[in-house]
């Protein structure tokens, strides 16, 4: 078995049995660990003292609103900026001084189209592996097996410009690809297309972190993209206020969630509490209010306000009930 | 066009003063637009960079295991490119003025051109990388590129013009380039006299530091600008 084979979460050194005798492998070597990480522009904190880890084989998502630091924290993870706080490893690297190795290491797939949209498919590809050091024959291989894989066969040879928004983002993760990368990074990766895109990318991430054990890391702001991911970061002002996977965070929130819209939020918000007990969160032109037996609270709540109430709805948590739990704000 | 109208319209109150029957305003004025071409299009072709940088194409690279020396190459000989292939257009003309090439005078002169192009898209990068709009490029360019190209000699020759002008316009790198062109050009014969011009080893020499500073230049301010 390869170094790359082995995931254990809490032992820190592993020692292998190989044919060739004794092998030490570190954990480090298949993992992202970010530790305080801290990051401001003159006077604003983008990020403050983030700390997470992440291991090869999963999807990771970072989800936060607009302005929560997430961009900071792809654009130093991608090697655009440097670590100016904090410490970053990427697979063994420590990023404030090792950045070329482990550029080798990283496919990076941006919000921005980052393909030439005059030059047709196969052409962006062949000049992304040169970047890369590939050529001849093994990237004539290499395009051929990713434009398969991609179902991209057909459209090679068309320009960028003419292929849909889904068509070019799977050419952009094929590019990303291309060099065979041990980690993918992914901002905003499923901006701008339809429901059925979105999906099929979905499970293009989560085939291609299962078979080839690649380490996938995305931000988003849709919490469906999260709810997608093995695990979640949430991050809020450059805080990072939640870390787990997508169904145990929803379980913190402790129960179901109702929101209730009614002429006067804050007077009935001020009334359901008192006579039922429970605190209620004035959230984005609703209350918002966390309970257990959720059913049987909704049927009782209709009983005694039945004017006041203009709709409400019962529902499990979500990712942003558990951010606006966490945070006390609006998912915006 | 440019050329031809303006050429036109001042060919009739210029008088070189060392040849009586020296040249027209219009073959002076031609080396001139040949790199007034090669200036826009190598500036105009690094103007990308200031929004590709954020956005696009040129992120990719950036986090490619590329060192920036090459990247800013890269760049560079795509607008030197984009820019000779434009000058030689203009240069298919020179017949037109009477200038008679020979196989050395055609080679040098697009040997010249070659570098004059290269040392402008440098120039062009050193300012692109560093800055934060597009609009804010505009702005140099008119306070800076258009002046070197006006005061380089193209418009009108350093003779005769008062003191400080001339001394603005021995400063100029651009003086240089353009005598080298104009060197080149008029390679085997006799018939170069427009004023004062700087000798062809100096416009060389100078023409060949300013691609070199240019780069370095470019260079530095790229791997300042990123990580």
């Amino acid at each position: 078995m390869s170094a790359r084979g082995f995931l254990v979460a809490d032992t820190e050194v592993l020692h292998s049995i190989t044919t060739e005798g004794f092998r030490q492998l570190t954990v480090s070597d298949n993992r992202i660990e970010v530790e305080n990480l801290s990051h401001a522009y003159q006077q604003r904190q983008a990020l403050d003292n983030v700390s997470f880890d992440v291991s090869c084989g999963e999807i990771f998502g970072l989800l936060g609103p607009n302005g929560s630091g997430k961009t900071t924290l792809f654009r130093i993870l991608s090697t655009l900026m440097p670590v100016t706080s904090g410490t970053v490893r990427i697979l063994g690297h420590d990023l404030a001084t090792e950045v070329k190795a482990i550029r080798n290491l990283l496919g990076v797939v941006f919000q921005h189209p980052g393909l030439d949209a005059k030059l047709t498919v196969v052409e962006n590809l062949r000049h992304h592996g040169h970047l890369y050091g590939l050529a001849g024959k093994t990237l004539h291989h290499r395009i051929s097996e990713l434009l398969e894989r991609f179902g991209l066969s057909d459209r090679a040879k068309e320009r960028v410009e003419i292929l849909s928004s889904g068509l070019q983002r799977r050419v952009e993760i094929a590019k990303a690809l291309l060099h065979s990368p041990r980690v993918l990074l992914l901002d905003e990766p499923t901006s701008g297309l339809d429901v059925t895109a979105r999906r099929q990318l979905s499970d293009y991430l989560g085939t291609i972190a299962q078979t080839e054990n690649i380490l996938v890391l995305l931000t988003t702001h849709l919490l469906d993209d999260a709810e997608a991911c093995n695990r979640v970061g949430i991050l809020d002002i450059g805080r990072l206020v939640a870390l787990g996977e997508p169904d145990e965070l929803k379980n913190r929130v402790g129960g179901d969630v109702i929101l209730i819209e009614s002429t006067d939020n804050e007077t009935l918000g001020i009334a359901i509490a008192e006579r039922f007990r429970v605190s209620t969160i004035f959230a984005d032109n609703h209350l918002r209010i966390e309970c257990k037996r959720g059913h049987e609270f909704v049927r009782d709540v209709v009983a005694t306000f039945p004017d006041e109430i203009q709709t409400i709805r019962f529902g499990k948590p979500t990712l942003e009930d558990v951010f606006v739990k966490l945070t006390g704000n609006p998912f915006l | 066009m440019f050329w031809l109208l303006i050429g036109s319209g001042l060919s009739a109150s210029f008088q070189p003063t060392e040849a009586a029957n020296g040249p027209g305003y219009i073959e002076y004025f031609y080396p001139g637009i040949v790199v007034l071409v090669l200036l826009f299009t190598s500036i105009f072709a690094t103007i990308s960079v200031v929004n590709d940088r954020r956005e696009g194409f040129l992120q990719s690279i950036l986090v490619a295991p590329v060192p920036r020396w090459r990247v800013v190459m890269a760049q560079a000989l795509g607008g030197t490119t984009l820019a000779l292939l434009q000058g030689l257009l203009l240069l298919l003309l020179a017949p037109t003025v009477g200038i008679r090439f020979s196989a050395t005078s055609i080679l040098l002169s697009i040997g010249v051109m070659a570098l004059l192009a290269f040392g402008l898209t440098n120039l062009g990068l050193l300012i692109a990388w560093r800055m934060e709009s597009t609009q804010g490029f505009h702005a140099i360019m008119n306070l800076l590129l258009i002046p070197i190209w006006l005061l380089s000699g193209a418009f009108f020759p350093s003779t005769g013009v008062p003191g400080w002008l001339a001394w603005t316009m021995k400063l100029n790198p651009l003086t240089y380039g353009l005598a080298a062109f104009r060197h080149s050009l008029y390679f085997d014969t006799t018939a170069n006299a427009f004023g004062e011009a700087p000798p062809w080893t100096l416009s060389m020499l100078i023409t060949g530091l300013f691609c070199v500073l240019t780069y370095v230049g470019a260079t530095l301010t790229a791997s300042a600008q990123t990580n």
